[in-house]
């Protein structure tokens, strides 16, 4: 098979298209880097869609915490620790059955009702490994936001007072972009590593589903049929390297625009400080 | 355990958890807690000293050992880690048959990379085929541990090398004004002073070990998570402790261990940075200060 044959038969082999058997004999550098580039699809997408919808749960999650009735602020400290304090892995083992386990109790104890077709996408990668992704980075978000909001400068609230805006408008005009530029750097952080933690989904409890997997699943595939993890692994870090990169971009402008009305030496620059694994 | 064990199918309930729960596999699984906490014990001070080396050799004059330095540090960033954690594990392993292979069978003519196959001589094998079955699970226990300390001894080195930096120059300058040797400088002010720098990290560092633990799953140990999910699934009528799939509970015992460890783990740094920022000339000794006051 010529490059450009094996990149139509497995360019989007992670996804269920194109050849259905996984490369076995010959398994050459065109071969794995379109796989595990292939791969690379669930990694951005469970990435992404995580990124997207934990945003709008961190900030609530960090307003919630610094509320000062206990009735809202316990809830989000007990969210925060036990996502922050619990290993990654073990909230996917620990989704994975309940996603799987609870739905057959309800199954035998309604017994004649069949919602199988309700519970089934929460038993697969694609949704239940992105529900626990969601509130995971909600959780780690949130606690950085929440330690924005808290240095949020006196001053600004006491120009909003003496502005006469109050509850939800002064939030939105002043506290919320604030605390968006001082958690910026940190979140552009919480999001490199996000994408990081996407490669556990397919080592814990949630199955490849017909060896539809994400660039590290391809990766030990290869490792493990040609006994030579020096080719695979380091296509994966290539590739990962390429997604920081471009997470750092789209981040970085970010930032500049939430910093535009400052000058220049008062920016705050994204400096990449590894928050390592979760 | 008990003597009232002996026929687990005509227990109470009561009864027939306190003998399910101290049964031999169960104790196996206990026993896997132990497994975890010594993989701590051991990779702390372990990554620690590599950590240490690596930051030393960064700020080295010498500038192949500095090159090496960085590389090791910066090796970690940008690429997802449990990579690394699948990936030494492998080249380890092949690189120490590789080394035996040259040692002991010189004269072994094939190549050992045969296609898809690597092939080194009988001899050769680490451990050898014929070895009892705990040889294997230790060695596959200390590779573990091995990469574990590598891939934390980067981060660490990391952590390390900040705290050297932020070690105010104005020591260093004074030492050398006392005449004091790069290598005194290094040892006798640098070092001690650049452990309160370093604590917010390390102290970060230990929570991810921690939370790191369960991918030994992963490198084939046989840990907490392989035993809860051994134990966990549905055991038939067949055996002496039928039960549904408990899976479930297993893991949430499981989350308990962890939030238990990382709780107890933030209050005792949290005391530890108390009281090594006390009488510190930082935002938190200042704190101090003032609260007496």
């Amino acid at each position: 098979m010529s490059c450009w044959e094996t990149i139509q038969a497995y360019g989007l082999r992670s996804l269920g298209m194109g050849e259905r058997l996984l490369p076995r004999g010959d398994i050459g550098l065109c071969e794995q880097i379109t796989l595990i580039g292939s791969g690379m699809i669930w990694n951005i997408y469970f990435g992404a869609l995580a990124l997207f919808f934990g945003f709008f749960l961190a900030v609530t999650v960090a307003v919630a915490k610094n509320a000062r009735p206990a009735l809202i602020r316990k809830p989000a400290e007990w969210f925060i620790f036990v996502f922050r304090g619990s290993p990654l892995f073990i909230q996917f083992f620990l989704a994975y059955f309940a996603l799987v386990r609870l739905p057959e109790e309800i199954q035998t104890a309604n017994g004649v009702v069949d919602i199988s077709w309700l519970t089934d996408p929460f038993s697969r990668a694609w949704l239940g490994a992105l529900i626990v992704l969601f509130l995971n980075t909600a959780a780690y978000a949130g606690e950085i936001f929440y330690g924005a909001l808290r240095s949020v400068p006196k001053g600004d609230l006491e120009a909003a007072d003496a502005y006469g805006m109050t509850g939800f408008k002064r939030f939105r005009r002043v506290v919320f972009p604030t605390m968006m530029r001082l958690a910026w750097p940190a979140y552009t952080n919480e999001a490199i590593f996000l994408f990081h933690a996407t490669t556990l989904v397919y080592f814990s409890g949630f199955p490849a589903f017909r060896q539809q997997g994400d660039a590290l699943y391809y990766a030990s595939y290869f490792a493990d049929r040609t006994f030579n993890p020096f080719v695979p692994y380091p296509i994966v870090a290539v590739f990962f390297i390429l997604l920081t990169l471009t997470v750092i971009t789209v981040f970085g402008l970010i930032n500049r625009r939430l910093n535009r009305h400052l000058p220049a030496e008062r920016r705050r620059k994204i400096r990449y400080r590894p928050n390592l694994i979760r | 355990m008990f003597e009232f064990c002996a026929d687990p199918s005509s227990l109470e309930t009561g009864q027939w958890f306190a003998c399910y729960l101290t049964n031999g596999v169960h104790l196996r699984f206990y026993q896997s807690f132990v497994t975890v906490l010594t993989l701590l014990a051991i990779t702390a001070p372990v990554a620690l000293t590599f950590g240490f080396i690596g930051a030393a050799a960064s700020r080295s004059h010498i500038a192949p050992l500095r090159w090496l330095g960085k590389l090791y540090t910066s090796m970690v960033r940008g690429v997802p880690d449990i990579a690394f954690f699948l990936f030494f594990v492998i080249a380890l392993d092949q690189a120490l048959e590789w080394v035996n292979h040259q040692i002991r069978c010189p004269d072994w003519d094939e190549p050992i990379r045969q296609g898809a196959n690597f092939i080194v001589c009988q001899a050769a094998k680490i451990p050898l085929n014929s070895a009892p079955q705990w040889v294997h699970e230790t060695y596959n226990y200390f590779i573990a541990v091995f990469t574990f300390s590598i891939v934390f001894g980067a981060f660490a080195s990391n952590v390390l090398f900040g705290a050297m930096r932020a070690v105010p120059h104005a020591q260093l300058e004074t030492a050398e004004a006392y005449g004091m040797t790069r290598r005194q400088t290094f040892w006798r002010i640098l070092v001690p002073q650049m452990w309160v720098y370093a604590l917010p990290g390390l102290s970060n560092l230990w929570m991810i070990l921690i939370k790191a633990t369960p991918l030994l799953f992963l490198l084939g140990v046989e840990d907490i998570v392989y035993w809860a999910r051994e134990l966990g699934g549905s055991r038939t009528s067949q055996f002496a402790y039928p039960h549904p799939d408990w899976r479930l509970w297993y893991f949430l015992a499981l989350l308990v261990f962890y939030l238990g460890f990382t709780k107890i783990s933030e209050t005792v740094l949290s005391r530890i940075t108390r009281r090594l920022s006390h009488g510190q000339a930082t935002m938190g000794g200042e704190a101090q200060r003032k609260a007496a006051a």
